[in-house]
């Protein structure tokens, strides 16, 4: 027998809570949506323009380029960030002063404002002042990054490297410190070797860590803007102009707000949407594949 | 083969030890025979899993020796001493298979692939694991886990001894039982040296033929299930074993009379003597609550106690009372007639211990 008694009134319990998800998201969302099948030319004059924007914006060459020039931004530093940050994690100490004090080491880009990272590095770089830039000069390496777009991109994955690895460390740190000590006993007794350890205890451990390190650099490095913005520019040219960077030109550059809220919305799904195929993938490879047993 | 052989062992967690508190075990010496079941019991702290860590080799002993049939082992890490440990957490390897997980220390040995599904098939179908072999293993019940880190000690051919460190801990208790049996099982059929830790004294019983137990670091009385129930080598020992523990009388010799306070006691003249001739200040009388028996007509044999409360258990009932302001118990057999107020306490003198400095003395050698 269902004792359940149906009450509607409990709906209010939600209310709060819609409220703020409502000032927060939806109605910003929403007015973007506005914007993006009008075209808005003033106070008083709007046209309905459909689905136009949204093709116009999937078909422009510029944006195209931009898209696949993001895409593999954040491919790069993944696969440099993910390893990095696991390798960083296994090789810092464990206990006493030295695990603080590697600790906030390493902690320290993540507190460095975006801009002020790009304008560090942009300094860095400098033929004349740059320790970086002059360095390489004095060794004979051709690099500038102004002129060079091979140069401006190893130098923007480079910062971002820098400055990012840290928080896949710290969070690989964390996950490896919650593995109770019982495991690495018992893989001792199995005679288990340091690569079989870290492929069937360690890694398996920090798979979840890792699922929230992949999703944050993933977002964090796709909306990626003040940082090249800083360093480069967008350049040499349009090298290392990625999609923030493009949005901005128009949005605020050029005040085309139509194209802009369509392109934001295409953006937002794009995230959305890897970040989405992403969770439920790796959620997938958890699962049992013989959830009744072999027999 | 393997006996165990503990050798003036000791050890300290601190650098320095200066007393003998900052020792988490204290100078002992001990033999774990070949293919025995044994159990070390103790409450939390007592230094049983330490123990366990050094036989192991997880851990080296401050001072004295372990030898493996003689051979001394100290430095020899785990995965060279042919043993294998069951921890308090079942530890599996989450993404593998039940399959994978027994084979793995197999594997780890290089062991060729047509050897390894045999010994795991056959582990498996002792251990009732053969229906969850193609599982994952991460997705298993506590128990189904806890097998799997058991077989995994039972693969391999080069075990002589197995370790348990509490294993049943985080298992339901309908399924404590089927596992001890289990555990039994496998011992019988092997010939497994296997050393229990618990603080679970009725799965210490019906798991070991011999139970050691330990007291702040040391190993107080080391005997058969029966033995710690009937002779309690130590009044811990007689505290511990049973439910409730042992009533302890800490006793005078005053003007030919045993006194508890200002209470003389109707003990034997053997006892008396023994009391009489003992030289220390600890003297201590022990009595199981089994072997009280309360009527309300006292006899010479009986002295006037005070009733505090009857807890009905079911099959017995066990009363608790005062003597000399100190608490007692005594287990009433079924049917018992109605305690009163006014109460007379009898001690079987056949099952009166005398402790002396908290160990137990006979008193028939005396």
């Amino acid at each position: 027998m269902n004792n359940k008694v149906p009450n509607n009134r409990a709906w209010l319990l939600v209310l709060p809570m819609l409220v703020l998800v409502a000032f927060s998201a939806i109605i910003p969302l929403m007015t973007v949506v506005n914007y993006s099948v009008q075209d808005v030319l003033g106070p008083n004059a709007r046209f309905f323009t459909g689905t136009e924007w949204f093709e116009s914006m999937l078909n422009d060459s510029a944006l195209q380029a931009a898209f696949l020039r993001q895409i593999s931004f954040s491919l790069i530093i993944l696969a440099i960030q993910i390893p990095l940050g696991i390798g960083i994690a296994l090789i810092m100490p464990k206990r006493g002063w030295q695990a603080s004090a590697v600790l906030i080491l390493i902690t320290l880009p993540l507190l460095i404002p975006w801009n002020v990272v790009g304008s560090i590095w942009q300094i860095f770089t400098r033929g004349d002042i740059g320790l970086m830039g002059w360095g390489l000069r004095e060794l004979g390496v051709d690099y500038n990054i102004t002129r060079n777009a091979g140069d401006a991109w190893v130098t923007i994955v480079l910062m971002d490297v820098w400055h990012w690895t840290p928080l896949v460390a710290m969070l690989c740190y964390s996950g490896l410190r919650s593995i109770p000590e019982a495991y690495y006993q018992a893989a001792r007794i199995d005679r288990a070797s340091k690569w079989a350890v870290f492929r069937y205890i360690q890694l398996p451990k920090l798979t979840n860590v890792l699922v929230i390190a992949v999703l944050l650099r993933f977002m964090h490095s796709f909306m990626i803007y003040a940082e090249p913005f800083v360093l480069t520019g967008g350049g040499p040219g349009s090298a290392t102009t990625f999609l923030s960077q493009s949005l901005t030109t128009m949005a605020v550059g050029q005040q085309d707000l139509g194209p802009s809220a369509a392109f934001s919305l295409i953006y937002f799904l794009v995230i959305l949407l890897v970040s989405w195929v992403f969770y439920t993938t790796i959620m997938h490879m958890q699962k049992d594949k013989h959830p009744h047993g072999g027999a | 083969m393997a006996e165990i052989t503990l050798k003036g062992l000791a050890h300290s967690y601190e650098k320095t030890p200066t007393h003998a508190a900052d020792y988490a075990i204290r100078q002992m010496d001990h033999v774990w025979h070949q293919g025995g079941a044994y159990a070390l019991l103790g409450p939390s702290g007592c230094g049983k899993s330490t123990l366990l860590n050094i036989i192991s080799g997880l851990l080296e002993p401050s001072e004295g020796d372990v030898l493996f049939d003689g051979q001394r082992v100290n430095e020899l890490p785990p995965e060279e001493r042919n043993i294998a440990q069951v921890f308090q957490f079942p530890v599996i390897y989450d993404t593998m298979t039940v399959f994978d997980n027994l084979a793995f220390p197999l594997r780890n040995m290089n062991t060729p692939e047509h050897r390894v599904k045999p010994k795991v098939l056959e582990v498996a179908d002792i251990l009732d694991l053969t229906p969850l072999l193609k599982r994952k293993a991460k997705n298993l019940t506590a128990d189904e886990k806890q097998k799997v880190s058991m077989g995994r000690g039972l693969v391999r051919d080069d075990v002589t001894a197995i370790l348990f460190d509490e294993p049943l801990t985080v298992i339901d208790p309908q399924l404590k039982w089927k596992l001890r049996r289990k555990l039994k099982e496998i011992h019988e059929r092997f010939n497994i040296t296997m050393i229990y830790v618990t603080h679970d004294q009725l799965e210490a019983s019906t798991f070991a033929d011999k139970i050691a137990v330990m007291y702040e670091g040391q190993v107080v009385q080391f005997g058969t299930p029966r033995d710690l129930f009937e002779r309690p080598a130590h009044t811990f020992v007689g505290y511990f074993i049973g439910s409730p523990g042992m009533n302890f009388l800490a006793v005078e010799y005053q003007g030919d009379q045993v006194m508890f306070g200002s209470q003389p006691l109707p003990v034997s003249a053997l006892l008396k003597r023994a009391i009489a001739s003992a030289n220390a200040s600890n003297i201590k009388l022990g009595i199981r609550p089994e072997f009280i028996t309360i009527s309300s007509q006292q006899t010479t044999e009986s002295i006037p106690i005070e009733v505090a409360s009857l807890q009905d258990l079911g099959t017995h009932s066990l009363l608790s009372f005062m003597l000399n302001g100190q608490p007692f118990k005594a287990r009433l057999p079924e049917g018992h007639p109605p305690v009163g107020e006014t109460a007379f306490a009898h001690f079987d003198n056949a099952h009166v211990a005398l402790y002396i400095d908290e160990y137990r003395v006979e008193a028939e050698h005396e």
